[in-house]
């Protein structure tokens, strides 16, 4: 996995628009033109038919009508009837009806779709060797148009999609997108057998068959705050089972980063984290947000990754040989070895998907403003945002900076693309709150304030990877009681521990992840490293205040919850409540002045603390009648807290590979 | 007993089916003339000669390769023309010319035919290392009447097989550590007294038969510091007497399979036994080695054509008080024989099946589009128990190497033929020229039967797409596995290195084997720096009730490469690993010898190789057959 990730430091490249070209040509003759690539080797009916024949199928059906006493029929009946409510359709003909609707659509939104080349090309070569799955990102629902889209666009085959189930609810829209390719997925699937039992059957026979390329989101959801969510497995299992099993050569997985400069749904986005529920996928709901088309979204990138060989990533660690004495088709549980596998691999691609994701100069500025929110002069930002891009592309970022223009002339042009968020008067530079109607109370106030700082800092998120791992070696270093290196590396890892469900890393690559933080801030010139020590170099102090600051509002939010946790009114509460009353409790805190960071009260954070709670046994889960209680380990939390607050030694780390 | 008659029309197919298979092999001129006898051999007063019209001499170097494969006669080269033929006149190739191989070879492995590597032409003496003798063992086994030599060329002919290093160290005139001496026994009491002898001075005994080992099983054991004593059994090769009532013949077992069928034959038998290796193998060698013959699928491997084994080991003579034809005592001893490649003893004299030669023999094809429908329906044929003599299923690539070995032919006629097949089947049928393969079948037994049999087969076939394409296609089918090794040394003149491997798999892995191996080959010599893409192509070569015997052809052109032995020996690794990870076996008939030992204790399990040491330890304590296989 080290040597991969090697293999994979990025390279600069060069982006191309795909949308020039339609802007100059017709589209209908781009829809209609030889589509060159291959066709899948057997019709989407044989595919079905595959599956429904399966042996794998005819186990699990058997089981279920014994441990049920329903015939045998029946349940098959009701695998059926699963089977043609989940599978895609596709037809090119259809693709092309798409290519033309979107092209018209992308033209209007954006004005860019820029796309690494070098990357289509390493991805053509990949689909003629094996089975190959994209893996891109999830920020927009648009995300999987686009990249169909673009594969139309440079005839590589259309892939078939792995989308959520609601999206089939939408009358029409469901079909147009079946014939494109997509395929239908119910939510929290673990528990119906069955169910898990088509789908996964399903998607090994495309990964077998190489029917098409395969795409699914492996973060599993579309991430409200843009930033990498933790891998759902499920899928990942089921897409490399066919290796394990010797049923493919190889499989290719190709990471895809897409980032926006803006999001069709931002406002969506913050409305979600603050509790507002998000309107459900109907046809309706799609054609009353025909306004979302009138705006601008600017340039948008979609960055194809080097292709990874899962072969490579099994050499020495997967025994193949471990399904020879069994029949491969029997419904049998992954070996723990085997699921070790695939959770490393579903965040390796993650991480290669951050590596890969362009940023843009408003990502950056969003940091700088949410780190001066209230007021902030337009010449100081102009200098800070600057420093900042330096800082990102010392620490490797790729970041889309137009380099034809004044900084002037880009900072203010990304400023007019959100001028939803911030505005600049008589060069000062503020957040914008939404009017609303009337008199308000405070805790509207504070709601409305926040959902500004949230919309902004989804912005900012979309750069935080890149500062990830100084970032917490910055702050690890903050509060460790020496700067000895073994000192700074276990606060290190407790951070990381911590903050395991906000930022993504790579299970058990703790040392790695420590050293690339290291090097990162030795690379700024932030940091020297003598003697096992490591020390700040006097003039670069501010930017290792400036790093750990970007940490700041979810140490902060973390901090909260342990405080309210803290109190006796929560030794108990149910999952239900606890978004709320947390919420509750730091608007207080908000108001009375004891917290500032208008972060804090984002539901996303105050779930990603309590699951880190939870894992880290200071909060223990169980099911009490049909609600989900939880029970608050005091001792654990005050631990925590303690050295969260760097006043107290954490466990002594083994720091063996230094 | 049969009419004169009948005797006359058994004769006649003997001869016809002599001129069909069985290696293409000319008719001996002796005809007739190897007499049997059941008398027993004296070992104080040895024969002067061992039977007569054996087809391979004592003295090996008379008409045998030193450093390739088989006949000196014998070879594939590119003469003047550019053209390639097959010289001498023992085959049914020989003499001909193969018009199409040239531009397989060049296209195929990017070869050129200015680019030569031609072998040391002649064993040089003076790099084989003097012999380490026992004198006193020499001294008593001249008492003893058994025959012996230290001759240079007798010993290095003993010291290997026919694995790739092997030859090319040879082509290239590097000898390494080589038996001592050879000694010749006459029957089985020599034997006998030999490995007392050996036991008595503490030597070190390898047996040898028929030399075509391809697992290193051979190979003297460099840190072997004792002297070496090759076992010779090629003198031991008389049938000593056959059962016509219960259809049994006992043999010695330094007889080679050409000669076992030949004799056989004479008497209206055969066993039906016919590795590809038969023109060498001896009978023995198929013993230690778990053989497997082309036609098992109606006469059975080896262990199923073994009645009764005698084996002479350091601790003493071991064999079964009986024939019967099942026994329930225990494990079957043979077992421990079967397959003990040379590590236990040397195995004398053979009880073996015997069967009326076959009335009628009739080869043929079939076309199918693309190999997995093939391999579905050698499923299918296995699955009704209705598999011909031989059914192999050729992938594309193999299909068009047997392609090129097409001799030129005289008829315009013919050729016209061979062009409306193909116009037929490309173009008419739809088949892809590079996706079609084809399987090639062997019937035999009754006349009317044969014809029956084959309308099920071609039935089945045609549920899988299959289209029967003829008999010549099948027929050569087969004549590629007999002058495969030949081809071999072909290509190590013009750059180009190979080897045969196989093993068994259960069905439903065989396609997922198939491809993960052939790809892996690919892969691993692209990673090698191998300029050219190898071939790698593989047959289903055995259908089993259970699962298949996979055989593949792996071959690259290494020029530009400092090591092509270290290469190839990487790549040929990977695939033995890639086999293993799919499910397949270690092997199916070649063997472990030394070449797989590393993989026994995963293949057989920790106890598993724990049961095969500690008879070992018992049959031999103290390692007098010290060849280092197996185990």
């Amino acid at each position: 996995m080290d040597r991969v990730l090697r293999a994979h430091a990025l390279k600069p490249e060069n982006f191309f628009d795909v949308l020039e070209e339609r802007r100059r040509g017709s589209d209908i003759s781009h829809a209609l033109r030889t589509f060159s690539a291959q066709v899948p080797p057997v019709p989407v009916s044989a595919l079905n038919r595959m599956v429904q024949e399966s042996q794998y199928l005819h186990y699990v059906i058997s089981e279920i009508a014994a441990e049920t006493g329903e015939p045998y029929e029946c349940v098959k009946d009701e695998a059926t009837s699963i089977l043609e409510e989940m599978s895609q359709n596709l037809q090119l003909s259809f693709i092309r009806l798409m290519a033309f609707a979107l092209t018209k659509v992308f033209k209007r939104l954006f004005s860019s779709i820029r796309v690494n080349e070098d990357g289509l090309a390493r991805l053509q070569q990949a689909i003629q060797e094996h089975p190959v799955i994209l893996v891109p990102n999830h920020r927009s629902y648009i995300d999987f148009l686009v990249l169909s889209y673009i594969m139309f666009t440079y005839d590589l085959s259309v892939p078939v999609i792995a989308a959520g189930i609601p999206l089939m609810g939408m009358s029409l829209v469901g079909e147009v997108l079946r014939r494109s390719g997509a395929f239908f997925i119910r939510r929290a699937i673990g528990s119906d057998k069955l169910y898990w039992a088509v789908l996964s059957e399903y998607v090994r026979t495309i990964v077998r068959t190489g029917f098409a390329p395969l795409e699914f989101f492996v973060e599993g959801l579309r991430s409200r705050t843009l930033k990498s969510l933790k891998p759902k497995l499920g899928m990942m299992q089921m897409v490399l089972e066919p290796f394990f099993k010797g049923e493919v050569y190889d499989i290719t997985l190709v990471p895809i980063s897409i980032s926006y400069d803006r999001v069709l749904e931002e406002s969506l986005l913050a409305h979600e984290l603050l509790g507002v529920p998000k309107p459900s996928e109907t046809t309706r709901g799609l054609l009353k947000a025909r306004r979302v088309l009138e705006e601008n979204y600017g340039c948008m990138h979609v960055y194809f990754g080097n292709p990874v060989s899962v072969r490579e990533l099994a050499e020495g660690r997967i025994q193949r040989g471990q399904y020879n004495l069994i029949p491969r088709d029997l419904p049998l549980k992954l070996s723990a070895n085997l699921q070790e596998f695939v959770g490393d691999v579903a965040h390796l691609v993650v991480h290669l998907q951050e590596r890969g994701s362009v940023l843009s100069p408003w990502s950056l500025m969003a940091l700088i403003l949410l780190q001066n929110p209230d007021d902030l002069d337009w010449n100081v930002f102009i200098q800070k945002t600057l420093r900042l891009r330096t800082l990102a592309s010392q620490l490797g970022a790729q970041i889309d900076w137009p380099a034809q223009l004044s900084d002037l002339e880009v900072m203010s042009s990304s400023m007019a693309l959100h001028h939803a968020v911030v505005q600049s008067e008589n060069g000062r530079v503020r957040l914008v709150e939404k009017e609303g109607p009337g008199p308000i109370t405070q805790e509207e106030a504070v709601l409305r304030r926040a959902s500004s700082v949230l919309m902004c800092a989804s912005y900012r998120n979309q750069a935080l990877h890149v500062f990830t791992r100084p970032a917490l070696v910055a702050a690890a270093m903050a509060m460790a009681p020496s700067h000895s290196k073994e000192d700074v590396f276990g606060r290190f890892r407790f951070l990381q521990d911590l903050l395991a469900n906000e930022f993504i890393f790579i299970p058990g690559h703790t040392v790695q992840d420590f050293e690339e933080g290291c090097s990162g801030l030795l690379r700024c010139g932030a940091l020297s490293i003598q003697d096992h020590a490591l020390s700040v170099i006097g003039e670069a102090q501010d930017t290792v205040v400036f790093l750990s600051g970007i940490l700041k509002p979810f140490i902060e939010t973390y901090q909260v919850v342990l405080e309210v946790l803290g109190k006796e009114t929560f030794q108990t509460f149910t999952e239900k409540r606890f978004v709320p009353d947390i919420r509750a409790a730091t608007v207080k805190l908000i108001l009375s002045g004891e917290v500032r960071s208008y972060e804090c009260i984002s539901s996303d954070t105050l779930k990603n603390a309590l699951s880190a709670l939870v894992r880290m046994e200071a909060a223990s889960k169980c099911q009490v009648a049909d609600q989900i209680e939880y029970r608050v380990n005091q001792n654990v939390l005050r631990r925590i807290r303690d050295t969260l607050d760097g006043s107290v030694a954490s466990e002594v780390p083994l720091y063996s590979r230094l | 007993m049969a009419s004169n008659t009948d005797i006359s029309e058994h004769q006649r197919s003997a001869r016809r089916r002599l001129r069909i298979i069985a290696g293409h092999l000319q008719r001996s001129e002796q005809d007739g003339a190897a007499a049997l006898s059941a008398q027993e051999c004296k070992a104080e007063t040895p024969r002067p000669s061992a039977a007569k019209g054996t087809a391979v001499p004592k003295r090996r170097q008379e008409i045998m390769k030193w450093n390739g494969w088989g006949y000196s006669d014998s070879r594939f080269l590119f003469n003047k023309k550019g053209q390639a033929e097959f010289t001498g006149r023992r085959y049914r190739l020989s003499g001909l010319i193969l018009p199409s191989l040239k531009d397989w070879f060049e296209g195929t492995f990017g070869a050129n035919l200015q680019h030569k590597t031609p072998a040391t032409a002649s064993l040089s003496v003076s790099a084989v290392p003097p012999p380490n003798l026992n004198e006193l063992l020499v001294e008593e086994l001249k008492a003893a009447g058994v025959a012996l030599s230290s001759n240079p060329e007798d010993r290095v002919f003993r010291s290997h097989g026919h694995c790739l290093h092997e030859i090319f160290a040879l082509r290239e005139g590097r000898i390494g550590r080589i038996p001592d001496m050879v000694v010749w026994p006459s029957c089985h009491d020599d034997v006998v007294k030999i490995v007392e002898l050996a036991s008595k001075h503490n030597v070190c005994l390898i047996p040898y038969g028929g030399g075509t080992s391809v697992s290193s099983a051979l190979e003297c054991p460099p840190e072997e510091t004792r002297s070496i004593v090759s076992i010779d059994t090629s003198q031991m090769n008389r049938i000593l007497w056959i059962d016509e009532k219960n259809l049994t013949a006992h043999v010695e077992a330094g007889i080679i399979g050409q000669d076992l069928e030949r004799q056989l034959n004479e008497s209206g038998y055969c066993t039906g036994h016919e590795p590809d290796s038969m023109e060498f193998s001896t009978l023995g060698g198929w013993v230690a080695t778990r053989a497997s013959g082309m036609k098992k699928n109606i006469y059975g491997n080896i262990e199923d054509l073994v009645v009764h084994i005698k084996m002479a080991t350091p601790r003493g003579v071991i064999e079964k008080s009986c024939q019967g034809p099942r026994m329930s005592t225990g494990p079957d001893i043979h077992h421990f024989i079967l397959g003990s490649e040379g590590t236990l003893g040397v195995v004398t004299e053979v009880t073996m099946k015997i069967r009326p030669i076959p009335e009628y023999q009739k080869y043929g094809s079939i076309v199918f589009p693309n190999f997995q429908q093939g391999v579905a329906c050698l499923r299918e044929v296995a699955k009704q128990r209705c598999a011909p003599a031989s059914i192999r299923l050729m992938d594309n690539e193999q299909f068009q190497f047997g392609h090129a070995l097409k001799p030129q032919v005289s008829s315009i006629f013919t050729s016209f033929l061979d062009g409306l097949k193909k116009f037929y089947i490309t173009k008419f049928k739809g088949f892809d020229p590079h996706h079609l393969c084809v399987a090639t079948l062997l019937f035999e037994g009754d006349r009317e039967k044969v014809l029956q049999h084959e309308k099920q087969v071609y039935d089945i076939a045609a549920k899988f797409g299959g289209l029967a394409a003829g008999e010549d296609n099948g027929q050569r089918g087969y004549m590629l596995t007999f002058v495969i090794a030949y081809l071999r040394d072909l290509g190590m003149d013009y750059y180009v290195i190979g080897e045969s491997f196989e093993t068994s798999v259960p069905w439903d892995r065989v396609l997922d084997l198939c491809r993960n191996v052939k790809e892996r080959i690919v892969r691993e010599c692209k990673d090698r720096g191998v300029q050219f893409p190898p071939l790698s192509t593989c047959r289903v070569t055995q259908t089993y009730d259970a699962g298949a015997c996979v055989y593949f052809y792996f071959a690259f052109n290494y020029r530009g490469l400092s090591e092509p032995i270290h290469v190839y020996e990487q790549v040929e690794h990977a695939a033995r690993e890639e086999i293993l990870a799919n499910g397949g076996s270690l092997s199916h008939h070649h063997g472990v010898g030394k070449l797989r030992k590393e993989w026994m204790r995963e293949s057989v399990s920790s106890v598993g190789l724990g049961m095969l040491k500690a008879v070992k330890d018992y049959v031999d304590p103290n390692n007098i057959f010290g060849n280092r296989n197996l185990l």
